[in-house]
């Protein structure tokens, strides 16, 4: 029995490696270069503290994949030798404005509750984060500490998983643009743009963004829309800073990325030179000493977004063996998805609890 | 903050943007002209305006032919900006710029983008080793270093690499060889363009006349040479090659390297406009029609940005788009753009007559085409040919996911030393045409801008 | 190497590379300063920590990279003026990932907390 994925991004490769690793045969297809890809473009964290404020089962889900990370990155380490750089030893969120630090802290304290108190996060005064953070400028207020959150390369995260799919023997075909599917129950036949054609008995739409076209034919409503980031980076520096936040890391090669904006311009991915410059005041109100490096490049990435921002894991209702994925999370939860979704998309008997994530919420 | 509206904004000093300007100011537009070099010229003309007699001695009369347009474009109205770094430019003619590390911008109802070429990259063995430039480098710094390359040893092929070997002969300090990639079977197959390349004749007996001059002065050349590589640990030591089944190797600490140039695309990537993939010249041109018109209704491209032709060719281009652009802006009459652009049509299209037949006789060798696995491609990243290969491998179909995966074209220089060669590799890998493999996205900035600069920049608030 | 192709006429100024003095005429650009002073290495690249120096002269390659006033400038775009302190990049340790490399480990980031 072959599984058909529709999309290679980081959501559909990280399925392909979780049926792969369980002895499934697997056919990804991916579009082309050109094409909009939230998983080339993302800011590359693994990211917690905030993260489901009004939905604690999306906050579980995310945390449960945090603690998977580890050793879905040693898997990937161990198949390919290419090291993603994981590192999950909290991060910070700062903050400039009293009333935002008041909110969030009370956001996080009533999702503690609603989590049953498991959720480690810790207050900084302006003094108390110097400590943790001697480079913070004098307008930052305080921040936010929580051990949960990390970050990761997400290019090398791309790379590594199209080499474990080949490598575990599934078929990932690019420049495969697929344009329409003929469906049945367990027998699934897409058409390509180019002419060509492929067949499945299961098939899994993790098309990003080109979910929304292809959806109704499978029978998903699949109401995916695009949000617009930027993101900037800087020349490679030497490191300083050890913990990412949800708008400034240090990669792994020393740049310091800033981001990411959030724009509802519809699929618009083009870089703005307003955004640039506030994305710029940003970074040098936290880290004053950035204000000579240099910007190398900035670029636009659409979030791949329900219309609650949650992800949607659905099983067609009108053909057997069709599941739609989509989630604007993808790297924070690409563990779950390689450990824990394969079970879901196959039917066995131990899956997950996904029923807070289908689309009959909408 | 307020900005300055012009009439047509040009990008590039150059040959074809002082052209431009020139043109669109005589004809009563408001005009801008911004460069990031402190004079006027662009790399052909470089610093002609206060080259001493020495120099101009040296780099002869095509040089001195500058300053004519130089003169021009002092006396005109158009606005020259020096100096300064164009890092944006938007589809709507908004542009970008650092003055003194200033972010500053200005609109402009038409644009011009005449940023000229860059060397197209050879990536060889060593090539990124100190005491490595390119020829066209060599030359730079006899237009504004006072400097000559001594006992230098040039390497590639195109009649650029003549003219430069012919000026350091001039300046006293005539390289030590000459290690050229074309062969005779390329001659071969550009005669059957000698016909059309007579029309520009004078490019022939100028080509040929510098060879005499080499010859005279004693240059060694070695044509139709293979396998160069650039040796040395920390510097630049020798030249070895393969000539006529030979192994021959050459001491030299300043090696000088050449394949043509190819259009500097990057702000007409920026700018998404079409662009397509020139066989004959192997490089990505922007599409235009015959005024230089991109697939934006408010940008042109004129000079060597829009096809390699050489100065000539780009200052009647300037001339053509500056006509087409006020045209556009109703500046000038119907019945004065086309009696007007007709004579300047005539004389470029007998001034392009040579390229076919140069770009046959001198194409870029294989061995940059297809550098070997360990070769670095990606100046600044250090992604060698080997790396886009596996990519391929892994499914990279296109520069971007290449990118994505390798960095290559991540780096400071965004992809203008590595770009045409990631795409020539994938292009070979997949067995797909170079056009279908496609370029880089290039984003903004163009140039690298301080985060102080930019957070200092406040936009006004949208309407 | 490259040598003058004439004796200089303009203004000559000094500036300072990497902690060494040198001369050469206001306006030049600083890649041809050096360059003409026997320089020819300016940063070693982040990488691999390879040696590197101008290549394109047209602000093309960024390989003449090097820090004035703590900015990164390219040495062919930057001309020299009187005074001028030029410095070579610091370059990112590339032997060690952040995480090994972070002064402070997660235990301590915890004391920090709570101290
Ligand atoms: C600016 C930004 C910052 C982000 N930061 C983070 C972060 O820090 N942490 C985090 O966890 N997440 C982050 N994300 C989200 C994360 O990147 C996405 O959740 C994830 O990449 C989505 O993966 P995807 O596979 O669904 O979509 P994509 O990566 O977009 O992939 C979709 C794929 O489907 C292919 N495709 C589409 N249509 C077709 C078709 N018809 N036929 C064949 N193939 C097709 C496309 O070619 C593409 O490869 C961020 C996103 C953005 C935009
Ligand atoms: S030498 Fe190429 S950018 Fe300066």
């Amino acid at each position: 029995m072959t599984t058909l994925i529709i999309g290679g991004g980081v959501v559909g490769l990280s399925i392909a490696f979780g049926l792969l690793q369980q002895g499934k045969s697997v056919l990804v297809l991916d579009g082309g270069d050109g094409d909009f890809r939230a998983s080339r473009g993302n800011f590359g964290l693994v990211w917690i503290q905030g993260k489901g404020v009004d939905c604690p089962s999306y906050s579980n889900w995310s945390r449960r994949s945090a603690g998977l990370w580890p050793g879905y990155a040693e898997d990937l380490k161990k198949l390919t030798g290419i090291d993603i750089s994981l590192s999950q030893k909290g991060g910070v969120d700062y903050f400039t404005d009293e009333t935002e630090l008041k909110d969030r802290i009370a956001a996080l304290e009533s999702l503690k509750q609603a989590v049953g108190g498991d959720y480690p996060f810790e207050v900084l005064d302006h003094s108390g984060l110097k400590k943790l953070v001697p480079e913070i400028g004098p307008k930052v207020i305080g921040g936010l500490y929580s051990p949960m959150d990390g970050h990761v390369n997400p290019l090398l995260l791309l790379q590594a998983l199209s080499s474990a799919v080949r490598r575990l023997g599934g078929d990932l075909r690019t420049g495969a643009q697929v344009v329409g599917i003929e469906a049945a129950d367990r027998a699934f036949s897409v058409r390509l743009a180019n002419g060509d054609r492929a067949e499945g008995e299961a098939i899994v739409l993790a098309a990003g963004l080109g979910a929304s076209e292809l959806g109704p034919e499978l029978g998903f409503k699949a109401p995916v829309r695009a949000q617009q980031g930027q993101v900037l980076i800087t020349e490679r520096l030497p490191f300083f800073l050890n913990y990412p936040s949800g708008t400034l890391r240090q990669v792994n090669e020393g740049g310091v990325q800033i981001g990411a904006s959030k724009a509802e311009i519809g699929a618009d991915d083009r870089e703005d030179l307003g955004t640039i410059a506030k994305l710029a005041r940003h970074a040098v109100d936290v880290f004053p000493h950035l204000a000579p490096v240099n910007l190398v490049r900035s670029w636009a990435a659409l979030r791949v977004m329900s219309p609650d921002g949650l992800p949607i894991y659905q099983r067609s209702t009108k053909y057997e063996g069709a599941r739609f994925v989509t989630c604007h999370s993808g790297i924070t939860l690409a563990a779950a998805h390689a450990r824990l979704l394969p079970d879901w998309v196959v039917g066995s008997n131990q899956v997950p609890d996904l029923s807070d994530f289908s689309e009959a919420r909408f | 903050m307020s900005r300055d509206i012009y009439d047509i904004a040009i990008i590039g000093a150059g040959p074809a943007g002082m052209a431009a300007a020139i043109e669109a100011d005589r004809r009563g537009a408001s005009v801008v002209l911004l460069d990031e070099q402190p004079r006027p010229g662009g790399q052909i003309y470089r610093n002609v305006g206060i080259a001493t007699p020495r120099q101009r001695e040296v780099l002869g009369q095509d040089y001195a032919k500058g300053d004519a347009l130089v003169t021009a474009l002092e006396r005109s109205g158009a606005k020259h900006l020096s100096d300064i770094t164009v890092w944006q430019i938007t589809g709507t003619g908004r542009i970008a710029y650092s003055r003194k590390n200033q972010a500053e911008q200005l609109e402009a109802r038409q644009v011009i983008v005449a940023t000229g070429a860059t060397e197209r990259p050879v990536p060889l063995p060593g090539w990124t080793l100190p005491g490595v430039l390119t020829a066209g480098a060599a030359q730079i710094l006899m237009k504004s270093g006072g400097l000559v390359a001594e006992d230098a040893v040039l390497v590639g092929s195109g009649p650029l690499l003549y003219l430069i070997a012919a000026q350091m002969v001039a300046a006293g300090s005539p390289p030590k060889a000459m290690i050229e990639t074309q062969t005779g079977s390329d001659l071969q197959a550009a005669m059957k363009h000698l016909g059309g390349a007579l029309r520009g004749w004078r490019y022939l007996a100028k080509g040929l006349s510098l060879i005499a001059q080499l010859k005279r002065a004693g240059v060694r050349r070695y044509t139709g040479a293979g396998d160069i590589k650039v040796l040395g640990s920390d510097r630049a030591e020798a030249v070895s090659f393969t000539w006529k089944g030979r192994e021959l190797r050459i001491e030299t600490d300043t090696v000088l390297l050449h394949q043509g140039v190819v259009p500097n695309t990057q702000i007409t990537r920026s700018l998404q406009l079409d662009h397509r993939y020139e066989e004959d010249q192997r490089c990505f041109v922007p599409v235009t029609d015959t005024f230089g018109l991109s697939s934006s209704p408010i940008v042109s491209v004129a000079g060597d940005g829009a096809g390699i032709g050489g100065a000539a060719v780009a200052a009647l281009s300037g001339q053509l788009a500056a006509l087409g652009a006020l045209h556009r802006l109703d500046l000038i009459t119907n019945e004065t753009f086309e009696t007007s652009s007709a004579p300047i049509l005539e004389t470029r299209a007998k001034e392009l007559a040579v390229r076919p037949f140069l770009d046959r006789a001198y194409p870029p060798s294989q061995q940059t085409l297809k550098p070997v696995d360990t070769t670095i491609i990606c100046r600044c990243e250090e992604v060698t040919a080997g790396d886009i290969r596996r990519y391929a491998a892994l499914g990279c179909k296109g520069p971007n996911q290449a990118k994505a995966f390798g960095r290559s074209g991540m780096g400071p220089c965004q992809g203008r030393y590595c770009g045409l060669t990631v795409t020539e590799i994938l292009s070979a890998e997949n067995g797909i045409s170079q056009q279908e493999t496609g370029a880089l996205r290039i984003r903004s900035p163009i140039k690298p801008v301080t985060l102080g600069e930019l957070a200092a920049y406040q936009e006004e608030e949208h309407a | 190497m490259f040598t003058p192709l004439e004796t200089a006429s303009g203004r000559q100024v000094t500036f300072n590379f990497d902690g060494r003095e040198f001369t050469a005429q206001e306006g030049t650009p600083l890649a041809a300063a050096l360059l003409g002073a026997g320089v020819s290495e300016f940063r070693s690249t982040p990488v691999s920590a390879s040696p590197r120096g101008p290549f394109c002269m047209m602000g093309a390659c960024f390989d003449c990279l090097v820090q004035i006033d703590d900015v990164t400038v390219q040495a062919c775009m930057t001309p020299v003026r009187d005074g001028l302190v030029v410095k070579r990049i610091p370059r990112p340790d590339v032997s060690a990932e952040p995480h090994d490399s972070a002064p402070q480990g997660s235990e301590n980031s915890r004391e920090a907390l709570r101290a």
